[in-house]
């Protein structure tokens, strides 16, 4: 079968004509990479700052999220009553659960004294927050009151606190007016919203935040046991709770607050529009070049047809020279993509890295450039009339 | 036998109302299979729009033109492709395709060949080349042969999709008389060898030799019938 089609292939026009042209072949590729790479930074740093906005979202040790339905992101977290956590502890397939104070308070640089932001969460260290296991043995630390664990990824406008914790010295500062020592650090990483983060016991967030309501948490994390169905426990709870709380799994909670990124900034469509840029001139440059490239065969193609050459056939080649275009302009772009996404992990901490979904929306968008512009450039054939040969 | 290209009161003309031109007025031909027949007449007298007639290349307006047996009036454009496979086509501005070396633009008048091999086409393909005397030339690009080459090239190309009806427009036009002559040798023992219909459109005194009748054409008509040359 594979020999017979092997024996049955024809002279392979649509590569000849393509690379017996070196000069106009470098140029369409060259253009169609430079669309692939356009769409493939664009895209990368549209996904990179999405998955930078729950760098924190990631870490917590839950299958299911209690928010409040006023809060709209993790920068402006609504309080809803804790009770609520302790209604849904009667649910049979509920395990355990953790209480979270989630707040952005003025942290004191310990160096130059100026103030800044910086994202608090205030548990009771006995319980489980996060998946990393490092973590339990540090909460200890926090059972003294006025006691904080500070991320050591944070920016570096909130001092060195890192260094001098290392250092063996005692690192003292202010939230909101209050002396704080630094117990411990951890790694967590910044996000789009928060610069920085601190841990801290639920006494001592109490403390610092005295106005904060009696009974109020802001995120409430559901862990299930084994083998549950978690999406019918959103089910049960959403129905049995009342709704001042809203019930998100992990990736519910994690899509919340990239949702919240995407639809309220402009982030999301500046990068888009960035992408589709790449793809609009990607277009106009392989649209250029198969159409110059069929008007110049114009009286080959011609002469084709009046050897009985079936018009189909002549579009095929079209299609194929767009294929191959297609296939060897993306390999390029790919190689480049990787490189540079290299380049922007190192230089911004952005975590921007290929993946397969971009790699093949990527491949995609170019393949349907390439097709596109060919069956726009196929219309040129159209003109080739066998009767002009003679 | 049945003729292979039958005539019959064909006219043709281009353009409409005040600007519209007779170019062929009532013809009448025939050519046999075997048969050369050699056409002959000053330029602009019609002689090329009766090619494209007779080579399926453009719709029939009036009158009758039988190919194969078949007419061509009114013939469906797919009708019209496939007759169009049978008719090996020499056509003066060559036009070969740039980006393929001689051999691959023999090969793709081969390549319209039903169920032969890669190979088989190839070989054929080299063959026609040998037999054109460009055997030194096979993997050459137009660019790189000479005006002459380029026309046996095309002749080749014509001859490998093994025609039953040839159509030539000044094939030795651009040929020396010796190639000249062994070309237009070449297609009469076509023409005898394998019973195809040659129609051969020339300017050449130096070949008119070989017709087994001449036509002559003058202002869209055959100015004196068909004569046999013997």
């Amino acid at each position: 079968m594979l020999g017979r089609i092997w024996q049955g292939r024809r002279i392979p026009l649509a590569w000849l004509l393509l690379t017996r042209q070196p000069v106009r072949l470098a140029v369409a590729l060259a253009g169609i990479a430079f669309a692939g790479i356009l769409m493939f930074m664009q895209l990368g740093f549209r996904d990179g700052l999405f998955d930078a906005s729950v760098t924190i979202h990631r870490l917590f040790d839950t299958d299911l999220v209690l928010i409040s339905p006023r809060s709209s992101s993790s920068v402006s977290m609504a309080g809803f009553p804790r009770r609520r956590l302790v209604q849904a502890m009667a649910d049979p397939d509920v395990e355990g659960v953790t209480p979270v104070h989630w707040n952005l308070l003025l942290w004191r640089n310990p160096d130059t004294k100026a103030t800044r932001s910086i994202l608090t969460l205030g548990f009771e260290p006995a319980d489980p927050l996060f998946t990393d296991p490092s973590l339990a043995p540090k909460a200890k630390l926090l059972q003294d009151r006025g006691r904080v664990l500070f991320d050591e990824l944070s920016r570096p406008e909130f001092g060195p606190v890192a260094e001098w914790f290392r250092g063996g010295r005692t690192v003292e500062s202010e939230i909101n007016g209050k002396k704080v020592r630094v117990a411990g650090l951890v790694g967590l990483g910044t996000s789009f919203g928060a610069d920085g983060n601190l841990l801290t016991s639920q006494e001592t967030y109490l403390q610092l935040l005295p106005n904060t309501p009696p009974g109020s948490i802001e995120v409430g994390l559901i862990r299930l046991r084994a083998g549950a169905d978690a999406d019918a426990v959103v089910e049960r709870l959403k129905r049995d709770l009342p709704d001042d709380v809203s019930v998100l799994t992990k990736a519910g909670f994690i899509a919340f607050e990239q949702n919240y990124w995407r639809s309220s900034t402009s982030i999301g469509f500046i990068f888009t529009l960035g992408a589709a840029m790449g793809f609009v001139v990607g277009c106009v440059i392989v649209y250029q070049i198969l159409y110059s490239d069929v008007s110049d065969h114009l009286p080959e193609y011609a002469t084709l047809m009046a050897m009985g050459y079936r018009l189909p056939t002549l579009l095929g080649v079209v299609a194929r020279e767009g294929m191959l275009l297609a296939v060897f302009g993306y390999l390029p772009a790919y190689a480049a993509g990787q490189a540079l996404y290299l380049l922007v992990r190192n230089a911004t901490q952005l975590p921007v890295s290929m993946n397969l979904t971009r790699a093949l929306t990527v491949f995609i968008m170019i393949l349907v450039m390439c097709m596109g512009s060919a069956t726009l450039a196929m219309r040129r054939l159209g003109d080739a009339d066998p009767a002009e040969i003679f | 036998m049945a003729a292979m290209v039958r005539l019959e009161g064909l006219r043709h003309s281009f353009g409409s109302g005040v600007n519209r031109r007779q170019v062929l007025q009532d013809i009448s031909l025939c050519v046999d299979p075997g048969e050369v027949v050699l056409l002959t007449g000053p330029s602009g007298c019609g002689k090329t729009t009766l090619l494209t007639l007779i080579g399926a290349l453009r719709q029939v307006q009036e009158g009758s033109v039988q190919v194969f047996g078949e007419e061509l009036k009114g013939a469906s454009r797919v009708a019209r492709l496939k007759l169009r496979r049978r008719i090996g086509m020499i056509i003066q501005g060559h036009n070969l395709l740039r980006c393929l070396t001689a051999e691959q633009n023999v090969q793709m008048g081969a390549d319209l060949l039903q169920g032969l091999s890669y190979r088989a086409r190839r070989d054929r393909s080299r063959e026609w080349l040998r037999a054109v005397g460009l055997s030194d030339h096979l993997g050459k690009l137009p660019h790189d042969l000479s005006g002459g080459q380029k026309q046996r090239v095309s002749i080749a190309r014509a001859l490998a999709a093994r025609p039953q009806l040839l159509l030539a427009d000044e094939p030795t036009a651009s040929l020396d008389s010796r190639t000249g002559r062994e070309v237009v040798e070449l297609l009469k023992g076509l023409a005898k060898d394998q019973g195809c219909g040659v129609l051969m459109v020339t300017h050449d005194p130096r070949i008119l030799d070989v017709a087994d009748r001449l036509v002559q054409m003058e202002d869209g008509q055959l100015s004196n019938g068909a004569f046999a040359i013997e």
